[in-house]
């Protein structure tokens, strides 16, 4: 089994979708000559050509507008927005129409696209470059929202997105683009939408998060474990759907959780997640439930980045402060 | 009915006065003073010299990701040198040499591509915008701006940049259009460098021009040399008359070229050639427009040297100032995060100002639960 990075990965879910279905198009800005400003369309477009493989000018709405087209004419098309932050344009076409279209026309239109971004913090990045704001997408009926957190998983989903028959969303975590290597099967490997994987398995609290704050809650993990203290750690991977089974199962074991993502707090995933405990596993709660989260502010210039974003030892003062709490729900 | 043919009127020039050797063409070139020819060259020189100087201390790691300039002086100074104080002068990323000419410090731009907010501080006594990176949503801004100076009765133009690649989003046909319908006294000046990050100009439009979208909005419009700070001056000047006087708006395409990388993440060698490269460095604007200072006598070698001299006094200087900015304990307070999201900060926003603060707290090993 090879090992790669992530970015490598991504690349490798795209070589092996376009060998296997010609319907794939990959189109967006710099993704063709170029190879995409983070290399992840490196090789296609000197494989497959400018017909497969299309640089578009620069307009995001003109990307999935035109991508949402080519689906309808079926095609399978995966659009790159280059950073999550230029994606406003172009959300306008998801909503009103990718989101939609299989809806209004009761079945006989649909829209299997994939919308590829990198996203959030970490690089000391200009402005407009590290935004998370995932929770519009998840907040968006008809599409699917998935975030992979490392090589393995990222290959897996891109897949399945790909042959997903609904819009997906797939936001890319560029903080963890090449921060480490993983065994990715040389078999092709498709991992379902809409289930979460357990990262790490414990019995004393449980720490929900995805995408690059994965490693913030491994690092918390790690640190509390000294202490004695066992987190399971749940890695969504997919937000809309979102596998909340798999989160409530945790729950009645531990009773305690915190919910990590570097996005804003407020309507944020964390939210939607813990309104959900509410309906369905509230009595099993020992203590109430902590986010550690962005803040609600627009995301810091690179001077500050460190700050706004979740780290372990945010992680570590969350769980403290409700490991002490005792509900005695048990 | 027959077929009869529509009417539109369709005249579009291209201007140039200063030529690739620095000649000039002697009936077009613009009524300047030596002093106004010698600001022009100081702003020019001192632009070039931060560039290349930011360009050192991005290497070292002094600055994170910038956008180069090089190249791009004549377009933003000689728009520059055709507004008033007063007037407004909106850009993209590549406006430094013009940007300094209206009077933002020098440190201001080390500032920003150190990661500081301050950078953008649009400095008081200007109503001008900061750097605007998400691609041509500055457009409709400039519209706004100019709306609100014919709603006030003002005499006042708004000069707002963009690039090729920008003319591709929906917002740069949209802002176009409400300039035109509202007779809005902006001056848009599309900084066309021929490259959106790797995608060249055949592949953003089939056009030729970006300059004939003026004739389907019907207003002015005109296509100059952008390395020739004198053409861009003139023909700045020009619409920035019209405006005054309440004739509208004016699109200028001015044609240069992105020498240096799109942004120092970017290799410019996957998509385009060095000899490519290389016939535009010749045409590029420091060296003709020297060459017409020589020739007019307004520049001597030692004069030239003591400007050098006085420049990068200038810059050292202020990276000294940007230096001692980026240590301070006011500029580097991890709680001013919170300080400028609103007005009148929220309660969850206090909450999270607070929580970040037990959290810095902890860091410093000052922590002590129940202390907050």
């Amino acid at each position: 089994m090879p090992e790669m990075n992530m970015a490598k990965a991504i690349n490798l879910a795209l070589h092996e979708a376009m060998a296997k279905d010609d319907r794939v198009i990959v189109l967006g800005q710099d993704v063709g000559r170029d190879e995409g400003v983070f290399r992840i369309t490196e090789g296609l477009s000197a494989k497959y050509g400018d017909k497969r493989v299309i640089d578009t000018p620069l307009a995001e709405s003109g990307i999935i507008g035109a991508a949402i087209g080519m689906a309808i004419y079926g095609l399978r098309p995966v659009c790159e927005i280059q950073f999550a932050g230029f994606d406003y344009y172009g959300y306008q076409q998801m909503e009103s129409h990718a989101a939609r279209f299989r809806n209004r026309t009761r079945g006989r239109i649909t829209v299997p696209l994939v919308m590829r971004a990198p996203y959030g913090g970490g690089i000391r990045a200009p402005e407009h470059h590290s935004e998370s704001k995932e929770a519009i997408y998840a907040h968006t009926p008809g599409l699917k929202l998935v975030i992979p957190s490392g090589p393995r998983n990222a290959r897996a989903l891109l897949l399945a997105a790909i042959a997903d028959p609904d819009p997906v969303i797939y936001y890319e975590p560029k903080a963890i683009y090449r921060l480490f290597r993983e065994e990715v099967p040389e078999k092709t490997e498709i991992m379902p939408l809409g289930k979460a994987n357990i990262a790490r398995v414990g019995k004393d609290i449980t720490l929900i998060t995805y995408g690059a704050s994965l490693q913030a809650a491994l690092g918390a993990a790690e640190k509390l474990a000294q202490e004695n203290i066992d987190c399971e750690i749940i890695d969504l991977l997919s937000l809309s759907p979102l596998d909340i089974d798999t989160i409530i199962d945790s729950l009645k074991k531990t009773g305690r959780a915190v919910i990590i993502h570097e996005a804003p707090r407020t309507c944020g995933v964390a939210a939607e997640i813990i309104a959900q405990i509410n309906e369905y596993a509230l009595l099993y709660l020992e203590a109430p439930i902590k986010r550690v989260t962005g803040y609600d502010t627009p995301f810091p210039y690179f001077s500050k980045e460190q700050f706004y974003l979740p780290d372990s030892d945010k992680v570590v003062l969350a769980c403290r402060s409700i490991l002490e709490v005792d509900g005695d729900n048990k | 009915m027959p077929r009869t043919p529509v009417n539109i009127s369709a005249q579009i020039d291209y201007l140039s006065i200063l030529d690739e050797q620095g000649k000039v063409d002697k009936n077009l070139e613009p009524n300047l003073s030596a002093d106004q020819l010698k600001t022009l060259y100081h702003y020019m020189l001192l632009g070039r010299r931060l560039d290349e100087r930011m360009l050192i201390m991005q290497r070292q790691g002094r600055l994170s990701t910038f956008a180069q300039c090089t190249g791009h002086e004549a377009i933003s100074l000689g728009a520059a040198f055709a507004i008033n104080k007063s007037d407004s002068f909106v850009p993209y990323y590549r406006e430094l040499a013009g940007m300094l000419y209206r009077g933002w410090p020098i440190e201001k731009f080390l500032l920003y591509w150190n990661g500081f907010e301050e950078g953008a501080m649009v400095p008081d006594d200007l109503m001008d915008l900061p750097f605007c990176v998400p691609i041509s949503s500055q457009l409709l801004h400039a519209v706004g701006m100019g709306m609100a100076i014919n709603i006030k009765n003002e005499k006042r133009v708004v000069i707002v940049f963009f690039g090729d690649g920008a003319a591709s989003e929906g917002d740069c046909h949209e802002a176009l259009n409400f300039a035109g319908v509202f007779n809005v006294p902006v001056i848009f000046m599309c900084v066309n460098n021929q490259y959106a990050i790797s995608v060249p100009l055949s592949r953003q439009m089939k056009a030729k021009t970006i300059v004939q979208r003026a004739v389907a909005y019907d207003m002015p419009g005109i296509q100059v040399d952008g390395n020739d700070i004198l053409a861009v001056y003139s023909a700045t000047k020009d619409a920035v008359t019209r405006a005054r006087e309440g004739d509208g708006p004016t699109l200028i395409e001015a044609i240069t070229y992105r020498i240096a990388p799109h942004t120092t993440a970017d290799d410019p060698k996957h998509y385009r050639s060095d000899e490519e490269v290389a016939i535009w460095l010749k045409r590029e604007p420091l060296v003709r427009f020297r060459q017409y200072m020589y020739d007019k006598n307004l520049i001597s070698k030692a004069e030239e040297e003591k400007l050098e001299e006085q420049i990068s006094n200038d810059i050292k200087k202020a990276i000294e100032k940007e230096e001692l900015l980026a240590k301070s304990p006011e500029f580097n307070d991890p709680l001013h995060i919170f300080d400028y999201a609103y007005g009148e900060m929220p309660p969850c926003v206090q909450r999270q100002r607070k929580e970040l603060e037990e959290y810095l707290q902890y860091k410093r090993g000052s922590y002590k639960k129940g202390e907050n």
